[in-house]
C-alpha cells in the first residue's frame, strides 16, 4: 500500500510534466496538439543519442532536448498556426493537422531508427550526482541503487524524474506569474480578442508558449524510457491520449491544476494496477470520459465548455 | 429540395451499379470490398461531421463493436449471418445510446472523448478476463459463416442505404435544420428546431451505419483480433476521405475515398513508412491550403456540387 502510494506521486509529478506542455499549448492557442506524444518520444531519442553517442549521464539531454524543441516550436508555430487559425474552424481543423504532423513524425523517425524498441540501461541516469560525491568526499564510484523513501526501495530513476517533474512544473509557474511575458500569456489565455484589441502581439505570446510546451514535452520525453521501460517511433499516440487524461483532469490553462491532476492520475494508476491488474489499460480512457462529463473544467477550473 | 430523384440517378444508382458489377471483372474482390467499406464509413464520418460538426475522432468504435456484436450472435447463439450482421448494427447503435452524454461536449473536447471512448471499448473487449464472451485478445474465428461474396453484395447495400441517407439528408428540411444547428445552435433553437433530438438522430444514424459496416468486415474476414477491428486507421482514414473529398456532400466523400485510397493501395503497402510520410504530409497540405477540401475547388469557381 505504501509502496504504492509513493510510486503513484513520483509517477504522478512525472505525469504532470508530461502533461504540462499540452496544457499550455491547447490553454494559449485552443491547439489540440496531437503530435505532443510524438515529441515526448523525439526527446526519448535524444536521450538515447546523447547516451549511445557521448556516452555520458542522459540528465544531460534534458537542457538539449529542451533548447532544441523551443526552437522548433517557435519555428513550426510560424510555419503552421497563423494558417489554421484564419481558416474557418481553426480548432477542429487542428485536431487533423497535428495528426498529420505526429504521422509524419512517426514515419520519418521509423525510417531513420527502425521499429525495434529502445530502452536505456536505468543506471546511467544520475552518474553524474555519483560522480560528484565521489569526487567531493571521495568513495566508491559505481551506479545510484534503489533509493529508500518510507522504508520501500524505489528505482533511483523514478525519483530523478519526479524531481525533475517539480523543477519544471515550479519554473512553469515563476514564467506564467512572474514575468512580463508570462502575464501576456495568461491574459491571451483568458480572452484571446481582447488581448489582441489591448495591443498585445498574440502572435509572439503564443509563438512562445509553443516554443515552451514542446519544449517540455520533450524533456518529458527524455525520462519515459526510463519509466516506461522502452520507447518505440509508435509510442507517441498512446502518449497524446495520457497526456489529454491528465490535462483534463487537472483544468485547463492552469500548472498547478495539471500538477494535480497528474498526481491523482498517477495515485489511480498504481493503485489499479496494485489491485486491478488486467482492468489498469482500461483506466485512462474511463478517466478521462468520466472526468469530461461531470466536471469538464476539471479539478480546479471554474470556466465550463460545454455544447 | 426537389434534387433526391436527381442524385439518387446520377450518383447513387451508378455507383451501386459499377459495385455490383466490377467483381466480375476485376480479380482483387478484397480491394474492391475495402472500397466499399471506406465508402460507407466516409460516409457515416460525413453523416456526423458533415452536418452536425461533431468530430468522431473515435469512430472505429462503433465499427469494432459492430464486427463484435456479429461475432457473438455466430460464436454463441449461431444465427445466420444476415441476421448476426443486423445485431451488430444494433450493438453498434446501443454504444451510441451510451455515448450519447458525449454530445453535450463541444469541439475538441467531444473528439478527445470519443477516442478515448473507442479505447475504452477495445480494452473492454480485449480484456482477458472476458475471454468466455469475447474471446479476449487472443481473436475469433468464424469459419463457419464465411461467404466473401454474400458479404460483399451485403455490403454494397449497406452502401447504397447510406449513400440515400445522405442524399435525404442533403434534400430535406431535416437536413437542413442540422446544418442550422451545426452553424449556430442558439439561432437554430430560436428559430424551432428540437437541437437534442436532431444530433441524436444523426449520431445513431451515423453509429448504425458504421456498426452494420463492422458487421460485414466480420463476415467477410471470418478472422480477426481486437486490435484489427478497433484500429484507428479506420477512424482516421474515414475523416481524412471524408475530408478531402468536402463534407456535407455527396459526392465529396466519394470522390476523397475513390482518390486518396486508390493511391494508398498504389503505394502504401510495399514501403508503409513513406506511405505514412506522404499521408502526413498530404493532411497537412489539405488543412492548410484545402480545408474546404476538393469540392471547395468547383464551388469557388461558383459551381454547384451536390
Amino acid at each position: 500500500m505504501t509502496y504504492a502510494l509513493v510510486a503513484g506521486v513520483l509517477f504522478g509529478l512525472y505525469f504532470s510534466l508530461v502533461g504540462i506542455g499540452l496544457n499550455l499549448v491547447f490553454g494559449v492557442m485552443r491547439i489540440v496538439n496531437l503530435a505532443h506524444g510524438d515529441i515526448l518520444m523525439l526527446g526519448a531519442f535524444i536521450a538515447l543519442g546523447v547516451v549511445g553517442i557521448a556516452g555520458i549521464d542522459p540528465l544531460f539531454a534534458v537542457p538539449l532536448a529542451f533548447v532544441v524543441f523551443v526552437l522548433a516550436g517557435v519555428l513550426l508555430y510560424w510555419v503552421l498556426v497563423p494558417r489554421l487559425q484564419g481558416s474557418a474552424n481553426p480548432e477542429m481543423l487542428s485536431i487533423i493537422l497535428f495528426f498529420g504532423l505526429s504521422q509524419v513524425i512517426e514515419a520519418v523517425t521509423t525510417i531513420f531508427a527502425g521499429t525495434s524498441e529502445r530502452s536505456i540501461q536505468s543506471r546511467l541516469l544520475g552518474t553524474v550526482f555519483s560522480t560528484i560525491k565521489v569526487k567531493l568526499f571521495g568513495g566508491k564510484a559505481g551506479g545510484a541503487g534503489p533509493i529508500q523513501i518510507f522504508g520501500q526501495g524505489f528505482p533511483a530513476p523514478w525519483v530523478i524524474a519526479a524531481i525533475t517533474s517539480l523543477v519544471a512544473i515550479g519554473l512553469v509557474y515563476l514564467y506564467l506569474y512572474h514575468t512580463r511575458l508570462g502575464t501576456l500569456t495568461r491574459a491571451v489565455m483568458s480572452r484571446r480578442d481582447e488581448a489582441l484589441a489591448t495591443g498585445i502581439d498574440v502572435d509572439r505570446v503564443s509563438a512562445a508558449a509553443f516554443g515552451i510546451g514542446l519544449g517540455i514535452a520533450a524533456v518529458a520525453g527524455v525520462f519515459a524510457p526510463f519509466m516506461f521501460g522502452s520507447v518505440t517511433p509508435a509510442f507517441g499516440a498512446d502518449a497524446t491520449v495520457t497526456s489529454f487524461a491528465i490535462v483534463v483532469l487537472g483544468s485547463l490553462g492552469n500548472p498547478l491544476g495539471t500538477a494535480l491532476g497528474g498526481v491523482v492520475y498517477g495515485l489511480c494508476y498504481m493503485l489499479v494496477q496494485t489491485y486491478l491488474s488486467s482492468w489498469a489499460d482500461l483506466l485512462p480512457y474511463v478517466l478521462l470520459i468520466v472526468i469530461l462529463l461531470l466536471r469538464p473544467s476539471g479539478l480546479l477550473g471554474r470556466r465550463v465548455r460545454v455544447a | 429540395m426537389h434534387n433526391a430523384p436527381k442524385h439518387l440517378v446520377f450518383i447513387l444508382a451508378p455507383l451501386v451499379v459499377v459495385f455490383a458489377l466490377l467483381p466480375g471483372v476485376y480479380q482483387n474482390h478484397l480491394l474492391l470490398f475495402n472500397f466499399v467499406i471506406f465508402l460507407i464509413l466516409a460516409q457515416g464520418v460525413n453523416i456526423i461531421y458533415g452536418f452536425t460538426g461533431y468530430l468522431p475522432f473515435g469512430y472505429v468504435g462503433f465499427f469494432g463493436a459492430g464486427a463484435y456484436g456479429f461475432a457473438i450472435m455466430v460464436m454463441h447463439l449461431h444465427t445466420p449471418a444476415p441476421l448476426a450482421v443486423l445485431v451488430g448494427g444494433g450493438v453498434a447503435v446501443l454504444l451510441g445510446l451510451l455515448l450519447t452524454p458525449l454530445l453535450r461536449l463541444s469541439g475538441a473536447y467531444f473528439a478527445i472523448a470519443n477516442l478515448a471512448a473507442s479505447l475504452a471499448v477495445l480494452h473492454f473487449v480485449a480484456n482477458p478476463a472476458l475471454e468466455g464472451i469475447t474471446k479476449g485478445p487472443y481473436g475469433v474465428s468464424l469459419t463457419g459463416t464465411f461467404n466473401p461474396t454474400h458479404a460483399y453484395y451485403a455490403a454494397v447495400v449497406v452502401m447504397a442505404l447510406t449513400v440515400g441517407a445522405v442524399v435525404y439528408l442533403k434534400n430535406s428540411p431535416f437536413g437542413l435544420a442540422l446544418q442550422a444547428v451545426r452553424e449556430d445552435a442558439v439561432s437554430a433553437s430560436m428559430a424551432g428546431v428540437n437541437i437534442i433530438k436532431m444530433r441524436v438522430i444523426a449520431w445513431l444514424a451515423s453509429a448504425l451505419v458504421a456498426g452494420l459496416a463492422g458487421g460485414i468486415y466480420a463476415w467477410y474476414v471470418s478472422v480477426f483480433y481486437p486490435d484489427n477491428v478497433f484500429s484507428g486507421e479506420f477512424s482516421i482514414f474515414a475523416i481524412v476521405f471524408a475530408l478531402f473529398g468536402g463534407v456535407a456532400t455527396i459526392t465529396g466523400p466519394i470522390v476523397g475515398v475513390l482518390i486518396l485510397y486508390g493511391i494508398y493501395n498504389l503505394i502504401g503497402f510495399t514501403t508503409p513508412q513513406y506511405f505514412q510520410l506522404i499521408y502526413g504530409l498530404l493532411i497537412m497540405g489539405l488543412v492548410l491550403f484545402l480545408p474546404a477540401g476538393l469540392v471547395s475547388l468547383a464551388t469557388r469557381r461558383g459551381w454547384h456540387v451536390p
